[in-house]
């Protein structure tokens, strides 16, 4: 006998098949069995999404679940549960763990772990180099292989043009994207924040933007050369969004993207006695945030991600000098996207939507993100006027911090459904 | 509002951005006390019997560190000193907890010095004893700017119109950073130069002047402040060194001749002589480099006095 769902009208907004209408989606044994209006089904389970909003399941490939080895930080439990809280069905982790994930039997037992304990999909990034060290190649073919979905060394920039291009030369028969993380190390080295009026006021050193800018720069270029594909990791300043504007125009194979904090949030926020705002790349001016956010608007950037960054509180509760940078970002980011960016007519709901789902999909050749029939039942429903206010205390994520906290939010994720199976039901996540 | 208005009872020293006018002005009347007291020789005035003070100092210092111990003790509070490598902050206790240890002892006010930018704020937000901030990184060091104003309102008569040459590592300096909060605040013009990769890159509106040269900057000046060059600088390749340093930066006899002839030195100490201060003009009769000293225990008494309810 085969399990079906109905999940009844609903205004459909499936960018990867071009849909944006009111309509029915049927689910059997997990799967899409059909997309349209009045569908009937006898003896399925009917959920009721009149006046909501329904999707893909949301990707989000920036996050950093901290398994193996940091789990006071964050787990494959609370940060898949924080996933499905916020909407998303599927997760793509980072390599900086303790150790780095930098081998295949290390990328096989993550995957393992995600399989056992996930309550949403999880994919492995890999990392570039040994350790993250930046001095030698990490095996990234058996890692690709083993089914690793890009490469990283997130969290460091890798210092060695001559090795980047290695790397970008090296994976090209693999057919995986290398996502870099970029800014130049000897410019933000001991930063705490963007320099900035406000750096100066506070005295804390600052992470320039033409850091970033430089590294932008040499690894398009590299790539380039190489021609070879390369993804600019959580974009934070209008050059950067301007040097990848000119590649795309003359055929880089370049795709970058960008965080709700960095489209939205500035350097003027930054007090020292809350760690909160601490992120790398940082929080940068107002006239970057408005590149940014044109720069979403015309397609230069390409997607929306997280980098869902938890840290235990002992960790953040201290001098901002010596706090940890980063903060959680699965369960605002949907809202935040919404409220900023949808309702204030900047972006149409499709729009919005692809940077979430079908784009990622596209890029890293993942399944999902799609409500094509025959594909996986990852489904995603909103409710668009659901109006909220952040409380970082109510967080599934283990790291109870936000710089969005005492928002005011309007529109939410209310059902996480993956493979047919609903994990988060208005705002409880079931598994 | 009246400067004898101004309630400080409780009041967290940990920046002057925090400070009004008025309450500057407070603090420098009452170190005026202060600096009788000192000067009657008769060095214990009890007004904070009772009370209890630690230096916790995470930093090494000499004079600041001395000057906080000695302020309490002429004013009878009982002081413990604390740094960094003689306490649990080897073992790798966080700053929260040393701050609940000295709490839980009765504490009623810690001065406190550490490396981090945010340090006595955050140690504000969390403890309960009176924070008084003696430098916390390249943010502020609020008891060495007022010190500062206290010795030009000495010298000056006042403050409000005087211009003001900070010359040096503007960028890395807390004492700059108080220094040109306290100085706008108090209507003062504040110019500044030094090499340009040791000034800030953005100063929106804070109200400086920046200068190219030592001659621009100090030329009309009241009152010249010279900061400590760090000879990590020079082998961060912030410049090349010091003897380049000295000769285009350095104030020298021959630049001070050029100057007013009344014009007032300051330097917070430890100076490097022959290097941002030529040895004759350290010792000139313009300088007021050892008063500064004095004056600091002055400020330290006031400012213990107003927040510790010892204001007779």
């Amino acid at each position: 006998m085969s399990e079906k769902i109905l999940i009844k009208g609903g205004r459909v907004v499936d960018p990867a098949d071009n849909i944006d209408d009111n309509a029915d989606v049927l689910i059997e044994n997990g799967r899409i069995a059909a997309v349209g209006n009045g569908l009937a089904a006898q003896d399925a389970e009917v959920i009721d999404a009149a006046g909501k909003i329904v999707v893909p399941g949301l990707i989000d490939m920036h996050v950093h679940l901290r398994e193996p080895g940091q789990e006071a930080k964050e787990d494959f439990v609370s940060g898949t549960r924080a996933a499905a809280a916020g909407g998303f069905t599927t997760v793509a982790t980072m390599p900086n763990t303790s150790p780095v994930v930098d081998n295949a039997a290390l990328v096989r037992s993550l995957q393992e772990r995600a399989q056992t304990v996930g309550a949403v999909r999880v994919e492995i990034i890999g990392a570039v180099t040994k350790g993250q060290a930046g001095q030698e190649l990490a095996e990234m073919g058996d890692m690709a292989a083993a089914g690793a979905v890009a490469f990283s060394d997130d969290g460091h920039f890798v210092d060695s043009a001559k090795l980047m291009l290695n790397a970008f030369t090296y994976l090209k028969p693999f057919d995986k994207i290398i996502i870099n993380h970029d800014e130049e190390s000897t410019l933000v080295e001991g930063g705490a924040m963007n320099e900035s009026e406000n750096s100066f006021r506070l005295g804390l050193k600052g992470r320039p933007s033409v850091a970033e800018d430089i590294a932008v720069m040499r690894d398009v270029l590299l790539a380039e050369y190489a021609g070879a594909k390369v993804h600019v990791a959580h974009i934070s300043t209008a050059g950067a969004a301007q040097i990848v504007r000119a590649a795309k125009q003359r055929g880089v194979r370049v795709t970058c993207e960008v965080t709700p904090q960095h489209l939205l949030l500035t350097d003027d926020m930054v007090e020292l006695t809350d760690t909160a705002t601490k992120i790398n790349p940082p929080l940068r001016s107002r006239s970057d945030t408005a590149a940014l956010q044109e720069a979403l608007q015309d397609g230069t950037i390409d997607m929306i991600v997280t980098d869902h960054s938890p840290h235990a509180a002992e960790e953040k509760d201290r001098e901002y000098g010596y706090a940890p940078s980063g903060f959680p970002g699965l369960e605002t980011s949907l809202a935040v996207m919404l409220t900023a960016f949808w309702h204030t007519g900047k972006l149409t709901l499709p729009q919005l939507i692809a940077k979430m789902t079908s784009e990622p999909a596209r890029i890293f050749g993942l399944p999902g993100g799609s409500l094509g029939v025959g594909k996986a039942a990852d489904v995603t429903v909103i409710d668009p006027d659901y109006r909220w206010v952040v409380d970082p205390t109510a967080f599934y994520t283990k790291c109870r911090i936000s710089p969005f906290k005492g928002r005011e939010m309007r529109g939410k994720a209310v059902l996480t459904m993956v493979g047919g199976k609903t994990v988060m039901r208005s705002g409880k996540v079931l598994v | 509002m009246a400067a004898t208005d101004v309630d400080f009872l409780g009041k967290n020293v940990t920046k002057l951005a925090d400070f009004s006018a008025a309450e500057i002005e407070k603090v420098l009347d009452t170190a005026l006390d202060m600096r009788r007291i000192v000067a009657d020789g008769v060095k214990k005035k009890p007004l904070l019997t009772g009370k209890s003070i630690v230096t916790l100092f995470f930093e090494p210092s000499t004079r600041t560190r001395t000057s906080f111990e000695l302020a309490g003790k002429y004013l009878g509070a009982d002081v413990v000193n604390i740094t960094a490598s003689s306490s649990s902050i080897v073992k790798g206790e966080s700053l929260r907890d040393t701050l609940y240890t000295v709490e839980a002892m009765g504490v009623d006010a810690v001065v406190m010095r550490h490396k981090a930018e945010g340090a006595a704020d955050y140690a504000a937000k969390v403890a309960k004893p009176v924070i008084l901030n003696a430098g916390d990184g390249a943010h502020a060091h609020p008891s060495q700017g007022l010190l500062n104003l206290f010795t030009i309102r000495q010298h000056k008569g006042r403050l409000a119109g005087l211009k003001v040459a900070i010359l040096g590592d503007v960028l890395n300096s807390r004492v700059a950073r108080s220094d040109i909060v306290g100085m706008t605040k108090m209507g003062m013009e504040v110019h500044i130069t030094g090499p340009k990769t040791l000034l800030p890159r953005f100063f929106g509106k804070t109200p400086v002047i920046v200068h190219d040269t030592i001659e621009d900057a100090i030329q009309e000046a009241d009152v010249i402040e010279i900061l400590r060059i760090q000879l990590e600088r020079m082998k961060g390749g912030l410049f090349p060194s010091t003897r380049e340093y000295a000769r285009i930066y350095g104030l020298n006899s021959a630049r001070l001749k050029a100057a007013k002839r009344d014009v007032l030195l300051l330097h917070p100490g430890p100076m490097n002589k022959g290097w941002e201060i030529a040895e004759d003009v350290a010792y000139s009769e313009q300088s007021a480099i050892r008063e500064q000293v004095a004056n600091g225990l002055a400020v330290r008494m006031a400012l213990y006095a107003l927040v510790l309810g010892g204001v007779a």
